[in-house]
């Protein structure tokens, strides 16, 4: 049996890397995947904490699927802000968008 | 008479037993416990992935030979150099020619994805074979999750698309993958809908429970959805009206265009074997997979049933795939959206409704022949309604034309 | 160690070492298809926690569909691969400094706090009370008829925002 001390760290290094991809990258569509993968590494703790704590209830198992279904509504909005983005200012760095009319 | 018909009881459930012998000659070799069930896996699991690539190997020569012969010509045979009966070794003149076939690598491309990209496709395409229900007993895994599975594979399967398109450094072939990925996310989402349809009718993933509930295959319980269902993973294999994406004359071929050599064949075989895991899945589905008469005193007829429905399917996939134009990309996908979309969410909503007015109205359960003729009056009505609706709109669209018509000619609008 | 904790490592090295590609990569191409690679293991580590519907959601949402969208945006954006800026900003040292100490932090608190786990087992129906719970009025049919109008909002919002003019 794997402890669940293992689960959960493996789960802080995820949502770390995720971190540092949101802070040191450049490219908004890299920080957008940094944010992917910090929400997987929340669902890992979420389903680790259910499987080790309470197995038969379900509560567990539906507050993952609802951070799926949130993960999915935000990366399809965020993607479009970022492709219209792109079209007005022809540049998707971060650090170049950083005025609100030129 | 005594050895005969114990061979015969051997015979009645062959593959069950021979796979009891082995584990009996592996035991006695003095193997522990847990590496026995290992190594019987192990063998199970090359067994199932070789399936389909036997299946595929008949399947490309038939599939040549009944095209050839709704064209009206021979097809692979004999008559020059020797091929076999029936000219069956044209399989293995086709793989020795791609294997041999010099492999083009295009300047500017991405290695590791352009590399992966086959590999993963034959990947997907064997994986979904894991679950597949051969007979009463026989399965690679019984899943609980077991037609989720399938879906989930296919569905990550679309991104390798993209990996190809992307990597050949080719504007052709990205414009290709993305075709490729728009038609085929749009027709998941009948497949999965219909799927749906399916599961709740039955109640449960599990690909043996589907089969079990099936006294009466869903065919002519659902027939609705089954039509969904075949729609959708026509276009989800690439199959003949939507085959938009690998066709000579678009696109110069697609997403593989700069794919030669056996990199090439691996699509094509990938994509043979995605039409057999869709033939089997619509037998499992629909048609009732395993069942059929005498199967209880013979377990081997069940594989037989099953094989037998995977190839009728197959027949009737290469009927519509060699008798149907193709589509436009445009046509394609407002048949997605406009048409199949709708119709699978209607159809899941009267199922539903209908499956629990089954449980309401009568508490004490009703046989499975009265529940199969409700669905099938059901499916009947739903099918009634799209046809009244399809009427309707294609009179008054051939109104809107003939008057647009005459308008332009410059005669006196004739009103209806 | 057993053969879960092997399976573990395994899927585990797969996942971390995939993200570590992934915020390291040069082209941005790179780091979608690391990405992936990385949500392929956490769908492994899904099945060792003997969550199976979530293994297979995660192919068909992470892997199927963002994924997907993701490499769509990447190719949309194209003429970043032109330029060969820098892929990371004037920050980078504090960022990993930051992450490093955080992940340090978290690690620490994680392994020295008693956690009461139990050895029950998971229930063979475990996936009936999973779509129980979401329908059930008491449970979770709220949240689940609010998570299907905020995908409604976030399809609306996407073609809106997207739409050529």
């Amino acid at each position: 049996m794997v402890p669940l001390q293992w689960y959960l760290i493996l789960a802080a290094a995820l949502f770390c890397i995720g971190l540092y991809a949101v802070l040191a990258r450049r490219n908004a569509i890299a920080i957008l995947m940094g944010v992917e993968l910090m929400l997987n590494a929340v669902n890992i703790n979420l389903v680790a904490f259910w499987r080790y704590t309470e197995p038969a209830a379900a509560t567990g198992q539906a507050f993952a699927a609802f951070v799926y279904a949130v993960a999915a509504a935000e990366v399809a909005v965020g993607l479009a802000l970022i492709v219209s983005i792109y079209r007005n200012r022809e540049t998707v760095d971060v650090d170049e968008i950083n005025l609100l009319k030129w | 008479m005594e050895p005969l018909s114990r061979f015969l009881a051997f015979l009645a459930d062959a593959i069950v037993n021979i796979g009891e012998w082995i584990r009996g000659l592996l035991l006695g070799t003095g193997l522990a416990e847990p590496w026995v069930s290992l190594i019987m896996k192990a063998i199970g699991a090359v067994v199932v992935a070789f399936f389909p690539l036997m299946v595929v190997i008949f399947l490309i020569w038939a599939y040549r030979k009944v095209a050839a012969r709704m064209q009206g010509r021979l097809g692979p045979n004999s008559s020059g150099t020797w091929a076999g009966p029936y000219g069956i070794l044209h399989t293995f003149a086709d793989a020795i020619k791609m294997l041999t076939k010099e492999d083009i690598r295009p300047q500017g491309i991405d290695l590791i994805p352009y590399n992966l990209a086959p590999i993963l496709v034959v990947f997907a395409a064997i994986a979904t074979w894991a679950v597949m229900p051969f007979g009463p007993k026989l399965i690679g895994t019984d899943l609980n999750i077991g037609i989720f599975y399938i879906l989930a594979f296919s569905s990550a399967a679309l991104v390798v698309f993209l990996m190809a398109g992307w990597s050949s450094n080719n504007k052709y072939a990205t414009v290709g993958a993305f075709r490729a990925v728009a038609q085929l996310i749009g027709y998941e989402i009948p497949q999965l809908l219909a799927v749906l349809t399916v599961v709740m009718v039955t109640g449960s993933l599990r690909m043996q429970e589907i089969v079990d509930r099936q006294h009466i295959p869903l065919l002519f319980q659902l027939p609705v959805t089954a039509f969904i269902f075949f729609l959708a993973s026509m276009a989800e294999v690439n199959a003949r009206p939507f085959e938009l994406l690998e066709a000579e004359s678009e696109l110069v071929c697609g997403y593989f265009i700069e794919y030669s050599g056996m990199k090439f064949g691996m699509f094509y075989l990938g994509e043979f074997m995605n039409s057999t895991a869709v033939a089997a899945l619509f037998a499992t589905l629909f048609l009732g997979g395993w069942r059929g008469p005498w199967v209880d005193q013979a377990p081997i007829l069940g594989t037989v049933w099953f094989l037998l429905k995977m190839a009728l399917m197959l027949l009737v996939w290469m009927t519509i795939q060699l008798t149907l134009p193709r589509l436009r990309i445009d046509q394609m996908l407002a048949f997605n959206w406009k048409f199949l979309v709708p119709l699978a969410l209607a159809n899941l909503c009267v199922i539903a409704l209908v499956n629990k007015g089954i449980v309401e109205w009568f508490p004490g359960g009703v046989s499975a022949w009265t529940r199969a003729g409700i669905l099938l009056m059901a499916n009947v009505g739903i099918f009634l309604v799209t046809w009244g609706i399809l009427t309707a709109l294609e009179r008054r669209e051939r109104r809107h034309r003939e008057a647009w018509q005459a308008a332009q000619v410059g005669e006196v609008e004739v009103s209806v | 160690m057993t053969v879960q904790q092997v399976l573990f490592l395994l899927f585990g090295a797969i996942a971390v070492g995939a993200a570590v590609g992934m915020v390291t990569a040069r082209k941005v191409f790179h780091a979608a298809l690391w990405m992936l690679l990385a949500f392929f293991g956490v769908a492994g580590l899904y099945v060792l926690l003997e969550a199976p519907f979530f293994a297979a959601a995660q192919l068909f949402v992470y892997m199927g569909a963002i994924g997907v969208l993701i490499i769509y945006a990447i190719m949309l954006t194209r003429g970043m691969m032109r330029q060969r800026l820098p892929r990371v900003n004037d920050q980078w040292w504090f960022a990993g400094l930051l992450a490093a100490v955080f992940l340090g932090v978290l690690a620490w608190l994680v392994w020295q706090h008693p956690w009461a786990t139990t050895a029950a087992a998971v229930p063979g129906d475990s996936l009936n009370r999973l779509g129980l719970t979401l329908v059930d009025p008491e449970g979770f049919a709220l949240p689940f008829e609010v998570a299907s109008v905020l995908l409604v909002m976030a399809l609306i919002g996407a073609v809106t925002i997207v739409r050529e003019r």
